[in-house]
């Protein structure tokens, strides 16, 4: 029960905030956030502490569907994600009355959303994951149309076309995958016992298709990545940064989830092709991010460079690079998060979000300059930062199989510090402008602070201590290698083994 | 001698016919509450006798109900088993539905959406003058019930010369039903006029096609067809010209395409009930007596109709989905969109997903996929058009995409019933159509056309984009200020009580099918 309650105290949550009206909609709803972290934690205790909290009831009978919650390392790590961000964004960006509709509904969407998330993380039956995976559009498509820039309403319809065009892909896979189970005996949805689906080796590879194309387009890979930059910059930064930060995580998730764990073979074949999509996203994100001129859009490029380093990880298949992976999916939640909203308080006060039109912001406002080069370092993988652990374990991982392909994406670490260090040397140093001096008048309110403080603590915790979290990711990355029954590489001899 | 005049009583199964018998007795009262009855208690009259005759109808069905009672009666010629039960269920409630919104006369400011005259030319003066006497005629009704009692008939009829028959019972009315509406006649009597054009036509065809079997087998009925087609006495010619034929008269009733011109025609021009009940209940009828057809007498030939119908129903996704994203009027669009849905359905006939093909006890095949998308079809269609009678202008509806647009800053419910159905209509989750989605290609892919389910997938898409046209229209877009007056009328309650139904159960079924599901499931085992 103790899942279910913590997935749906965020919806009950929102309904009740969408009839309150003003301030106290937004108090409710931060209060709301903050009782599912404190159930999160609960949760994460008691799942630690060895209880079996998973659920299974029957759903639809005739589809083989369960109603079956259930946790692992990475689930785990994903629901304090989206516990962690929801508050923080609710807190990052105060009643905006300037939006579609009033405040109450966007807290509301944003707590739904987290509920609908929640669900995606937890469901262990395929068709309640796919359910819940094309549901969270729905909150999402409003949150992007109702507030944000002025072309939001068709960012938000091509943010819902391509999330759309995945899903319906996806969905050709899930009846393919039930059917196909179906004529083996009774019909089942539950991850455990799709495991044990025996389809001939092109079946597969189809059914696995499906699959990885929805998860490409969440996860944003080029070339199916056009819809992230748009959106972002239409959509305030707390929207963008559940999408990246929360909903794109979905990709990677189910990338580990479903194609490895569901198809093996398929997946070990695809290997090669995919592990070149990532390369190509790594580098083509970065330095689509170095030509930007809008900082919305630059987070978005950098999302896509760090959204092929976990793809690199899942699919060179080793222990390492996936755990990685996982630990690297966390913290570029928090670091975009940072970004994004610090990103959110210049906009705020300056009126665009174009870097020309900053320059010197640190003689007037140090604290926001302060936390955008954190939230930056974060971005490049500072070692320290929990970003910097996720990355090299994926560098490492993939080093052991692929060594030319583990270089090539390392240089995607120096482009980083090209994108962001000119980005912070353009906008933030220099003589304080005119435009600067005019809109900048105050610098980071407490408030604000508090806001980004938990993000920027949580990358430096796992920056420095990153062991615990370690001990999560390393649990799914082995048994996903054990699934699919395959092994590291082993060292070559001579060299120190591991 | 003797031999020749021993004629056999025939044994009529009246209890298990119950259903139809009710509702054609029914509307045979209407006719005659419309002639004997005093003009002030006509409309609550036909209102009592047809919600009754509706309502026992529904009972005597559900007492009825049950493998036990299932069988093939009145001598061979109707076949009552799950699937015919099941559709005539979904007939039944589905009707009683739209007799709310024929009723509606809140909306119209105490009139309905009929013509008071119907015999006047349109603009004359004595349409006029009945106008303004505000004279009214009750025999859309009867018509309603005639139609619903062919709808029944139709896809429980075991032979051709009945199906032939029924499918005449239930399209006069509507043909009639189709010119009724109280404004824009001449494009409401244009609607009739095509329709009952092409309608005879495709009648025409049908019958031709069912003398060709006839000439094939010796017999109309669909087990003698069946036969003669296991064990073939003739060439195959005969026997698949004539299947051809008798499913273009059938797919022209679905709306499927290249027999789908009319749709968009006569949806725009009929009266909003009339539509709604049409876009519901002919499509069930329709698609009840292709499965029949397709399954129990063309069964054995079901490798030479397959491909052709995976044809049809690729064109109809595609024509459907594409030309809606054109369109400019909502009924249009929702004609389009209906259009599109009769490709989906046809995906699951495709994949001809019974028992007979290998299909497990107990899991869900073409018939029960198809019961329950049209579940979820009737819900949201009926709902989608109550809301389309809502928004008025000055004359009668305004059914331009135009008029919608701010929609849903002035009246947040109704647009957010809308996107309910639209999203629906999109098979998104959480909602019913999603699950009908599942349900329909799931059955095309058991039968071996996984490569069709793909195609379906992608119309989806396209599909999904024409629904979020009319969300954004009524969402995001600022109303135009030359479209004049635009206002949602406060409904009556029979409005009200569809437009709410339809949006609970469109979420109802999304989260809990189950039991629809396993209602279907129980209820899709053709007899021959």
């Amino acid at each position: 029960m103790l899942l279910t309650i913590l997935a749906l105290v965020p919806f009950v949550g929102g309904l009740v905030v969408w009839f309150l009206r003003g301030a106290t909609s937004r108090y409710v709803g931060i209060g709301v956030a903050l009782a599912t972290f404190a159930l999160s934690v609960v949760v994460a205790a008691q799942h630690l502490g060895g209880a079996n909290l998973s659920e299974h009831h029957l759903w639809i009978k005739a589809f083989g569907a369960y109603y079956a919650l259930g946790l692992d390392g990475m689930g785990l790590l994903m629901v304090l994600l989206t516990t962690v961000l929801v508050p923080v964004v609710l807190l990052a960006e105060p009643a905006d009355e300037t939006g579609r509709w009033g405040a109450h509904v966007k807290v509301a969407l944003v707590l739904i959303l987290e509920s609908l998330s929640l669900y995606v993380f937890l469901a262990t039956d395929v068709l309640l994951f796919y359910l819940f995976f094309e549901a969270t559009l729905i909150p999402m498509y409003f949150l992007i149309a109702g507030w944000g820039g002025a072309k939001r309403a068709k960012a938000a319809v091509k943010f819902l076309l391509f999330s759309l065009a995945g899903g319906l892909v996806m969905l050709f896979s899930v009846i393919g995958v039930g059917v196909s189970y179906a004529s083996q005996g009774a019909p089942s949805y539950l991850l455990e016992d799709l495991a044990k689906l025996n389809v001939t080796p092109s079946v597969e590879m189809l059914l696995f298709i499906g699959f990885f194309v929805a998860f490409a387009v969440k996860a944003p890979m080029v070339p199916v990545h056009t819809w992230l930059p748009d959106t972002a910059e239409q959509a305030t930064p707390g929207t963008s940064t559940l999408l990246v930060g929360i909903l794109d995580k979905i990709g990677t998730f189910g990338m580990i989830r479903f194609c490895l764990g569901l198809f093996p073979d398929a997946s070990r074949l695809a290997t090669p092709v995919i592990v070149v999509l990532a390369l190509i996203s790594i580098l083509y994100g970065a330095l689509a991010a170095i030509g930007q001129k809008n900082l919305l859009r630059l987070v978005a490029f950098t999302s896509v460079s760090h959204f092929g380093f976990m793809v690199l990880g899942i699919f060179a298949l080793t222990t390492q690079s996936i755990s990685g992976s996982i630990f690297y999916m966390l913290n570029h939640g928090f670091s975009t998060a940072a970004l994004f909203l610090v990103v959110g308080y210049l906009a705020k006060r300056r009126g665009s979000v174009q870097i020309s039109d900053f320059g010197g912001v640190f003689g007037k406002a140090p604290v926001l300059a302060g936390l955008l080069l954190l939230g930056g370092l974060a971005s490049l993988s500072l070692p320290g930062m929990g970003s910097f652990v996720g990355e090299f374990l994926v560098l490492a991982g993939t080093w052991s199989r692929y060594p030319v392909i583990a270089a090539i994406a390392a240089t995607g670490m120096v482009l980083a510090a090209l994108y962001i260090l000119i980005m912070y040397q353009r906008t933030m140093t220099g003589p304080v402008t005119e435009q600067t001096e005019k809109h900048i008048t105050t610098d980071a309110s407490w408030l604000e602070r508090l806001a980004v403080a938990p993000v920027i603590v949580l990358l430096l915790l796992t920056g420095f201590f990153p062991k615990p979290v370690l001990d999560q990711t390393d649990q799914t990355a082995k048994q996903t290698m054990t699934t699919m029954n395959i092994s590291d590489p082993v060292p070559a001899a001579g060299k120190e083994g591991k | 001698m003797t031999t020749l005049l021993e004629i056999a009583a025939p044994t009529i199964e009246y209890r298990l016919l119950g259903p139809v018998l009710i509702v054609f007795v029914g509307a045979c009262l209407g006719v005659l509450i419309e002639a004997l009855v005093p003009r002030q208690w006509r409309d609550e009259g036909q209102m009592i006798v047809t919600v009754m005759s509706l309502v026992a109808s529904i009972v005597v069905l559900w007492r009825t109900w049950g493998p036990g009672w299932r069988t093939v009666g009145a001598m061979g010629a109707v076949s009552i088993d799950g699937p015919t039960q099941i559709i005539w269920l979904l007939i039944l409630v589905f009707s009683l539905l739209a007799t709310l919104l024929f009723a509606e006369r809140k909306l119209g400011g105490g009139v309905t959406s009929f013509t008071p005259m119907a015999a006047a030319v349109p603009n004359s003066t004595l349409e006029r003058d009945a106008a303004a006497a505000r004279v009214e005629h009750t025999e859309v009704f009867p018509l309603l019930l005639f139609a619903v009692s062919g709808m029944l008939l139709f896809p429980a009829a075991n032979d051709l010369l009945l199906m032939f028959v029924a499918l005449e019972i239930f399209s006069l009315p509507l043909y009639l039903l189709s010119g009724l509406a109280r404004y824009r006649r001449l494009l409401s009597h244009e609607a009739a006029l095509k329709y009952f054009l092409l309608g005879s036509l495709s009648s025409a065809i049908f019958l031709f096609g069912a003398a060709l079997l006839y000439g094939y087998s010796g017999s109309f009925s669909f087990a003698v067809i069946d036969a003669a087609i296991a064990a073939p006495s003739q060439s195959d010619a005969l026997v698949v010209t004539g299947m051809v034929l008798v499913l273009v008269g059938l797919l022209f009733k679905l709306g499927a395409v290249p027999f789908h011109s009319w749709t968009p025609d006569v949806y725009q021009g009929a009266p909003t009930p009339v539509t709604a009940f049409m876009a519901v209940c002919t499509k069930l009828a329709a698609i009840g007596a292709l499965v029949r057809i397709a399954f129990v007498a063309f069964g054995g030939l079901r490798w030479e109709w397959q491909p052709v119908v995976a044809g049809i129903a690729i064109l109809t996704m595609l024509v459907g989905s594409v030309l809606a994203i054109v369109a400019k009027d909502i009924k249009r669009l929702l004609a389009y969109s209906s259009i599109a849905h009769a490709g989906f359905i046809l995906t699951a006939v495709v994949g001809a997903s019974t028992p007979e093909s290998g299909l497990p006890v107990g899991q869900i095949g073409s018939i029960a996929g198809i019961a329950f998308y049209m579940t979820a079809y009737g819900f949201a269609t009926l709902g989608a058009f109550g809301i389309v009678t809502m928004v008025r202008g000055a004359a009668g509806e305004r059914n331009d995409l135009v008029a919608w647009q701010g929609l849903g800053k002035k009246h947040p419910w109704i647009a957010s019933a809308m996107t309910l159905f639209m999203l629906s209509f999109a098979g998104i989750p959480p909602t019913a159509g999603f699950i009908g989605k599942w349900a329909v290609f799931s059955a095309a892919w058991r039968g071996g056309y996984w490569w069709l389910v793909l195609v379906a997938v992608l119309m989806s898409l396209v599909a999904a984009y024409f629904y979020l046209r009319v969300v954004v229209a009524m969402f995001f877009s600022e109303p135009d200020p030359e479209v004049g007056d635009v206002h949602v009328a406060v409904p009556g309650i029979g409005t009200t009580i569809v437009v709410a139904t339809g949006a609970v159960m469109s979420v109802v079924l999304g989260i809990v099918p189950g039991w629809v599901l396993d209602l279907a499931t129980s209820a899709s085992q053709l007899l021959r």
